[in-house]
């Protein structure tokens, strides 16, 4: 390496200089070796395997031995009736915790900056932030005592004002509904956290130039307020469009049961099982690349969008 | 101009000050009702615990235990499973906090170092995770039938242990240590590692330490990877443990755990509970004390996202 470098004349001063550099960074690089190779065994090892999902895995065989199928695995994909169904459920659950979670956060912290009680304001803060350090697992536990139809305390308030009692974790009917509120309960206290941020960042003094031009309540927070965290808002929902089709594979893997299959199983859960339990690992392999390749192109196309409209952008 | 504005201040206060006592008090009761939803869950579950079984699964609110009875924790207390649950997810967090500490500090100390040969390739290198990754399957494989990894404790820390975004923030963080500490040290013969471990770690004390709660807690929440590649039940994180115990029906669960070989299905609903509130007594202690920390963490993550 060095004596080619010292060779060739013409880049001969630049490889020099380069090798100079590295002498005097070394122990600097022997510190990114174990980091490097965790990052290219664990995240860049896996990109291989994605190679599964053209092949016919044969066990004994490994990734490399097993043969090539060219599209047979999305061929068998694509009109499994299983896979359609899944494919809507992601799509259905995604946009209805999107249109209810994603306002949520927001509208807890608008009015938490309403409120005038310093400490008042604090506690409850805290107390919303709690469940987000909660596991699904503990959560999904809860949530089966707390929704039970036999002895839930929802349920119990349900027959007192002279409904029938609703199973909501067991029947196809409440499944999503239940998914999408204990999902903002879960999140809503947390996700606020960032847009008080934003709303303490935003100028005082715009406040009490509305306020001298005459504008209410209302009419201060759509004229100051909301344009003075739109930058915040529109990275949010960049993550948040991103994340669509990764349908918060936590709580629903602990939630779901065999009852609301036909409603409640995700892509997630979907390739779990099918790689997983069922070890048909070239085929969920295919719907999981299927999977990432959509969530990739939402991710780009909401950023570049979000650049054209108002020029906040992730990158 | 400060005439005019005077002028109108006062008109404004007045109309303010009616509606204002109204707003705030609908705010109050507003904010009064969410705590609620947000804690009674959690208290419902705690009451339910201590109830004692023949009451257990009577229906509505429950304020208050109608029967006093300890019979839940005394079953769970001489459960094996649980406390081995709890050992080994002692051990998962330990394991994962230092794999994850090291890793962070070892990939985000260097990359600060703006002359660092092939800086940008290394950046771009852990960058590109976030947006591109292999998955599910492919990991499984790669753990369990490469690496062959399974039922040690590593396969369910090593594939997670650096993220991406605890680099980016430790390196932003050590870019802003000013470079004159670290020649000074240089200047007194001191190398590279000392460097790092006598100026740079002493400095960077509350990133790690933000960093440490972090992963502390997702270790402790962790249970995918230990139902991916543990198979022995005795190493079980209590997660899995929980998970078994609240989502497994009574029957399987008679077959699986030994506690609950004599339990009807009334006991069953107290020790979900008892199970439940064992395993998340330990954040409720902590949580008010470290609670502002996270916040603060939760900024200083957003502000590079």
């Amino acid at each position: 390496m060095k004596t080619v470098g010292l060779n060739r004349s013409h880049s001969g001063s630049r490889r020099r200089h380069f090798m100079a550099s590295v002498r005097k960074h070394r122990l600097h690089l022997l510190m990114l070796v174990p980091v490097m190779a965790q990052f290219l065994i664990f995240k860049y090892g896996p990109l291989y395997g994605v190679t599964l999902a053209f092949k016919e895995f044969r066990i004994l065989q490994g990734i490399t031995g097993s043969p090539w199928v060219g599209l047979a695995n999305f061929r068998r994909l694509f009109t499994s009736y299983d896979f359609i169904n899944v494919f809507t459920n992601t799509v259905t659950i995604a946009c209805l915790k999107f249109v209810f979670g994603f306002p949520a956060p927001i509208l807890l912290a608008l009015f938490l900056n309403e409120l005038r009680f310093p400490v008042f304001k604090r506690v409850t803060q805290s107390i919303s932030y709690l469940p987000h350090f909660i596991s699904w697992v503990i959560l999904t536990g809860i949530f089966m005592e707390v929704l039970s139809p036999s002895r839930g305390p929802v349920n119990a308030l349900i027959r007192m004002l002279g409904g029938e009692p609703i199973f909501f974790l067991g029947s196809p009917r409440y499944f999503r509904s239940t998914l999408v509120v204990t999902g903002i309960w879960q999140s809503v206290g947390w996700g606020s956290i960032i847009y008080l941020a934003a709303l303490g960042g935003v100028n005082e003094e715009l406040y009490d130039a509305a306020r001298v031009d005459g504008c209410g309540r209302w009419r201060r927070i759509w004229h100051v307020t909301l344009p003075g965290i739109l930058p915040t808002v529109t990275i949010m929902l960049i993550l948040a469009v991103g994340s669509l089709v990764d349908d918060n594979f936590d709580q629903i893997f602990n939630m779901l049961n065999p009852a609301v299959y036909s409603v409640g199983d995700v892509l997630g859960t979907y390739i779990y099982r099918q790689g997983v339990t069922n070890m048909d690992y070239s085929y969920s392999t295919a719907a999981e690349l299927f999977r990432n390749l959509i969530s990739l192109f939402l991710v780009v196309s909401a950023n570049f969008v979000s650049k054209r409209v108002n020029e906040y952008g992730l990158w | 101009m400060n005439a005019h504005e005077a002028a109108k201040r006062p008109r404004n206060r007045i109309y303010e000050s009616r509606g204002e006592p109204v707003f705030q008090a609908a705010l109050v009761v507003i904010f009064l009702l969410l705590s609620v939803t947000f804690l009674y869950p959690y208290w419902h579950v705690a009451v339910t615990s201590f109830t004692s079984p023949d009451y257990a699964s009577a229906s509505g609110f429950k304020l208050w235990p109608r029967a006093w009875s300890w019979d839940a924790y005394i079953h769970m207390f001489n459960a094996s499973f649980l406390w081995s649950g709890y050992l080994n997810t002692i051990k998962v967090v330990l394991l994962g906090w230092s794999c994850s500490i090291v890793g962070v500090v070892l990939g985000a100390y260097p990359l600060s170092k703006r002359d660092l040969p092939l800086r940008t390739l290394f950046t771009s290198v852990i960058l590109i995770t976030m947006f591109v990754s292999g998955g599910m399957i492919p990991t499984y494989l790669l753990v369990n039938n490469t690496l062959k990894m399974r039922n040690s404790y590593f396969a369910i820390v090593l594939p997670h242990c650096i993220s991406v975004t605890h680099v980016i923030i430790a390196r932003n963080y050590f870019m802003t240590l000013p470079d004159e500490l670290e020649e000074a040290a240089i200047i007194d013969g001191a190398n590279s590692w000392q460097v790092l471990l006598r100026v740079m770690l002493p400095l960077s004390t509350p990133i790690l330490a933000t960093i440490s709660l972090w992963v502390i807690v997702s270790n402790w929440n962790a249970y995918f990877n230990c139902l991916l590649y543990i198979t022995d039940s005795s190493k079980y994180v209590l997660q899995v443990v929980l998970r078994r115990i609240i989502l497994t029906d009574s029957k399987e669960m008679t077959a699986a755990s030994e506690a609950v070989a004599n339990s009807t299905d009334t006991d069953i609903v107290t020790l979900r509970a008892a199970s439940i509130m064992l395993a998340t007594i330990p954040i409720i202690c902590v949580y008010p004390f470290l609670q502002k920390y996270f916040v603060k963490g939760m900024l200083i993550g957003s502000l590079k996202g």
